[in-house]
This record gives structure tokens, C-alpha cells and sequence, in this order.
């Protein structure tokens, strides 16, 4: 009986075990297939010509460099405005703001703010920033947009870095006659900075990958150059997949498949970067 | 001559968990005083006013007075900066900045605007002699400070405060994390620093407070049960209370 009972226990280990592991791979295969159905479908189309080269033939022929540089605008721009905001708000959050009532208001706010789905602040940043404003549709507009839906992210991934800096760190500090804010230059924020950093890649991340909110206030359908100042609307990576793949007829698969292939690599050069910046800090930590 | 002198004070913690009541106590310069008692007597958050580190927590009323060379140091427009140069604390817990053994000595210095690297490598090898750590990390000054042992890294922490030149170093329960040699050779430092310096400490045992007192002041429950010279009031006490902690009945 007691056999019996000890043979389960080894039976339900291993079934268990297995089903985890079994779990855990196929949540992982679809990612896996998409990414080698993108680099078989389009790694053909990858040439120097299609990376650096403007559309012609209706975009059915010639590059993407107008909406690969475009993408990088506005990732670039998105950080500009969001990246320094994002950082100054978390530090009040965490070092500052007493626990009350407005705290309270600013972080369901936030919280809400990253569930609204970003069509919505496509539409917001086309009142505000395109007619209100009057920005046009601009990379200006479209980096603004971009920006007010990565601040969730960078706000609440900062806040949490801050705070997993140990509290006694900031006493000492304070002991030593060092002001909040010293101790914030000297100690808080170097050691936070790999978690920071981290999520301001992920925030940038999806900026650079979202249609919507820049669909109203700074993409280009077609632009025969590049945007020559933050005023100019400008072509993009992901605007730019949607029109060749919905807008275009007789387009080649291959076009759209080198496409998605181009910004999936620009997302996960990033992804790649957050990656390492916070394993080469963890391995630095030694508290 | 008279160093602190605390009248009348009372401090209550919003929580409403720890308190002091009423207390009046001097403490004499160039002496080692020891606050002692078991543990949630106070001992520890009348440590913290004499740097105005209470602001950081959550107090509900701080009343009375504590006068460091005749100015009340709970005045809201004391400058606890200049006040936090004078006083200097060391943690029972020894905390080590994330930085260097010669950065962590010199943080203090620095964030008070000294540039000059003369001054700081004086300041480093002085705290350091002070602290009877600087034969063991001479050569190594560079290293991360976390690389240190335990007992090593409370005697940074106390050369980090000696190199500002406090007038009172204040030490809460500084070798409780300690083996028996570290821990002699904090207390030794001690006998030596008393010299120059104004000594606050809370022990971490009887035995200690005994060992090391000048003056002694034996608290519980938030109250100052008895104070005075450390030979008498650990051979002779005068309060039935303090006899029986001391000799071990209760505590």
C-alpha cells in the first residue's frame, strides 16, 4: 500500500513535470514559427538596394529607406519628450510624493493610461496635436502622440527600479549630510539606471512598432523624400507595412515579408540591447 | 562640560508603537555615554533626533528640547546639513555604499562640495587609522567595499563618519552583527576616538555598556529609569529596575 502510494507520488512528479515543460514549449513555438516564416518569406528581399533605396512602381519595387529612417525619427523623437518626463515623474513617485490621496489619483491614472487602446490616442494626438496645437501632421505630432502612450511604461518600470534601491542606502546617505537629491544624483539613480534603461527600451519598443497613433498624425501613405524638419509627416515602418499589405494591389509578397522582417529586426535589436544592459548589471550587483 | 543636553522630551511614532516620554539627560563632551535597556525602550529613536534623522520617519509629536553646545537642534530652521556633519551615526547594520572603500570614505566629504584630492587621501588614511582598518585595506583602497568582511565593513562604516570630523559619533548597536574580535577592536577604537571626540552608543549587550560606559543611562518603556557614571550605576544602581536588568533578571 505504501508502495503503491510512493509510485504515485513519482508518477504525478513526473507527469507534472512533463506537462510544465510541454506548456512551456508550445508557448514558445508560435513565436518561433513567426519569426522563421518571416525570414523565409522575406529574407529574399533583403539587398542593400531594398534597405537603402526610396519606393518606386507604386512601391511595388526599389527600398524602404524613407520608412526606416522615418521609424527611427520617431523613436528618436518619442524619447526626447517622453524618456526625461518619464524618468522626472517616476523619481517624484518614489522619492518624493507622500503617500495621499493625489499619489493615489496619479497612479491610477497611470495605470489606466496603459490599458487605453492606441487608436484613441491616435485620435487624442489628431486633436490636440495636429488641429488644436497646430503642429500639422508631423513627426513633431506623431512623436507627442507616441509619447503620452510610452510614459505608462517608462513611469511605472523607473518607479519600480527606484524603489528596489535598499532603503538603507538612502539613510546613509542622508546621514552623511548628503541632501535628497544628492543622494538621488549619487546613489539612487546610478544603481536604478540598468532598470530604467530596460524599460525605456520596452516603451520605445512599442512606440516604434504601433500603427494607430501615428495613423492620423504623422504617417505618410507615399513621400518622394525625406522628412526635412520635425514639421514634415513622414513614412514609416509599420504605416508603411500596413499600406503595402491592405492599400497596394498586385504587391509582391516578398516586399511585405522583407518589410515586417526589417522592423521585427529593428524591435528586436532593441529588445536585444534591454536584455543585455540588465543581465550585465545583475551580474554587477553585489548587494 | 556638557556636550547634549535634552529637556523635557517627548516623541511619539504616528503608529503609535514606540515613544519617549519626558526625558531629561545630559551628555557630557569627550566621554562615552551609553544608552542601554531592552529593546523598544527608545534608545534608538533618541539616537536619531541628535542628527534629525527622525525626519525621515513617520513621527506623530516630537516636544522639549535637545541643545548641542546651547542651540536647540529640533529648531525647523536648524540647518541638518551642517548638523549631520557634526553628528555622525553608525548603523547596526553595516551599510556600505555600492562604490569604492576609498568612495564610501570620501562621500561625505563630497557632497559637501571638497574637491581637493590632498584633502580627501588625508581624510582616507586618517578615518581609516582611526578605525583600525587601514593596514588591512591600504593596498586595496580601489576595491568595492562589499568585497570587505562583515566586521570590516562596520569599521569603514565608522571611518566614513570620522572623515567628517564629526564632533559627536553617535552608534547604534554597532557590533551586533559582529564576531567577539571585531567586535573588541570597534571597541577599542572607541576608548581611543573618546579622546577627541563626543561618543553616543547604544550596546548591543549589558556586558558591553558595562565594558565601555563613562556615563550610563538605562532606559525602559520610553522611560529614563536612572543616569549617571558608568562605575557606579553598573556596581551600585540606585533604582530596584535597573539592578535587576543589570544583573541579568529581566531583559
Amino acid at each position: 500500500m505504501k508502495r503503491a502510494f510512493s509510485l504515485d507520488r513519482n508518477l504525478s512528479q513526473r507527469l507534472g513535470f512533463g506537462l510544465a515543460s510541454l506548456i512551456a514549449v508550445m508557448t514558445v513555438t508560435p513565436i518561433v514559427i513567426v519569426i522563421i516564416y518571416i525570414i523565409y518569406q522575406g529574407g529574399g528581399a533583403i539587398s542593400w538596394e531594398f534597405l537603402s533605396g526610396f519606393p518606386h512602381d507604386g512601391m511595388r519595387q526599389g527600398g524602404i529607406f524613407p520608412a526606416i529612417i522615418g521609424t527611427f525619427y520617431l523613436t528618436m523623437g518619442t524619447a526626447a519628450f517622453s524618456v526625461p518626463l518619464g524618468i522626472a515623474a517616476a523619481i517624484y513617485l518614489s522619492e518624493y510624493a507622500a503617500e495621499n490621496w493625489l499619489t493615489r489619483l496619479i497612479r491610477l491614472a497611470i495605470i489606466n493610461l496603459s490599458g487605453i487602446p492606441s487608436v484613441v490616442y491616435g485620435l487624442f494626438g489628431l486633436g490636440l496635436f495636429v488641429f488644436f496645437l497646430q503642429f500639422g501632421t508631423s513627426i513633431l505630432s506623431a512623436s507627442l502622440t507616441l509619447s503620452i502612450m510610452t510614459l505608462p511604461v517608462i513611469i511605472s518600470t523607473s518607479e519600480e527600479a527606484l524603489r528596489s534601491v535598499p532603503q538603507s542606502f538612502r539613510t546613509v546617505s542622508i546621514s552623511l549630510g548628503a541632501t535628497r537629491w544628492q543622494t538621488i544624483q549619487r546613489i539612487v539613480l546610478p544603481e536604478a539606471l540598468p532598470g530604467i534603461i530596460t524599460g525605456v527600451i520596452l516603451g520605445l519598443e512599442r512606440a516604434a512598432g504601433e500603427t494607430a497613433p501615428i495613423l492620423f498624425t504623422g504617417a505618410a501613405f507615399f513621400l518622394p523624400q525625406l522628412p526635412g524638419s520635425p514639421f514634415d509627416a513622414t513614412m514609416a515602418l509599420p504605416y508603411h507595412l500596413f499600406v503595402i499589405s491592405t492599400q497596394v494591389p498586385e504587391m509582391p509578397f516578398q516586399v511585405q515579408y522583407g518589410t515586417a522582417l526589417v522592423l521585427l529586426s529593428f524591435v528586436l535589436v532593441m529588445n536585444l540591447i534591454a536584455t543585455v544592459i540588465r543581465s550585465r548589471a545583475r551580474a554587477r550587483r553585489q548587494w | 562640560m556638557n556636550k547634549i543636553v535634552i529637556e523635557r522630551f517627548s516623541l511619539q511614532y504616528a503608529d503609535g508603537t514606540e515613544s519617549l516620554r519626558n526625558i531629561n539627560l545630559t551628555i557630557r563632551e569627550k566621554a562615552i555615554t551609553v544608552l542601554f535597556g531592552p529593546a523598544g525602550g527608545g534608545k534608538s529613536s533618541l539616537l536619531r533626533c541628535f542628527n534629525r534623522l527622525n525626519d525621515l520617519a513617520d513621527l506623530k509629536t516630537v516636544d522639549g528640547r535637545i541643545l548641542l553646545d546651547g542651540q536647540d537642534i529640533l529648531d525647523p530652521k536648524m540647518d541638518v546639513i551642517s548638523l549631520r556633519r557634526k553628528v555622525g551615526m553608525v548603523f547596526a547594520r553595516p551599510v556600505v555604499l555600492p562604490m569604492s572603500i576609498r568612495q564610501n570614505i570620501c562621500y561625505g566629504l563630497e557632497v559637501m562640495g571638497e574637491k581637493r584630492r590632498a584633502k580627501l587621501d588625508e581624510a582616507v588614511e586618517r578615518s581609516l587609522k582611526q578605525s583600525a582598518l587601514w593596514d588591512e585595506v591600504k593596498d586595496r583602497l580601489d576595491d568595492p567595499a562589499i568585497a570587505l568582511s562583515g566586521g570590516q565593513q562596520q569599521r569603514l562604516c565608522l571611518a566614513r563618519s570620522l572623515a567628517l570630523e564629526p564632533e559627536v559619533l553617535l552608534l547604534d548597536e554597532p557590533t551586533s552583527g559582529l564576531d567577539p574580535i571585531s567586535t573588541s577592536k570597534v571597541e577599542e577604537s572607541l576608548q581611543a576616538l573618546k579622546q577627541n571626540y563626543t561618543v553616543v552608543l547604544v550596546p548591543h549587550s549589558v556586558q558591553q555598556a558595562a565594558r565601555t560606559a563613562d556615563y550610563a543611562a538605562f532606559f525602559l518603556q520610553g522611560e529614563l529609569i536612572e543616569c549617571g557614571e558608568g562605575k557606579n550605576l553598573f556596581t551600585t544602581p540606585a533604582d530596584k529596575r535597573t539592578e535587576d536588568y543589570v544583573t541579568g533578571r529581566f531583559g
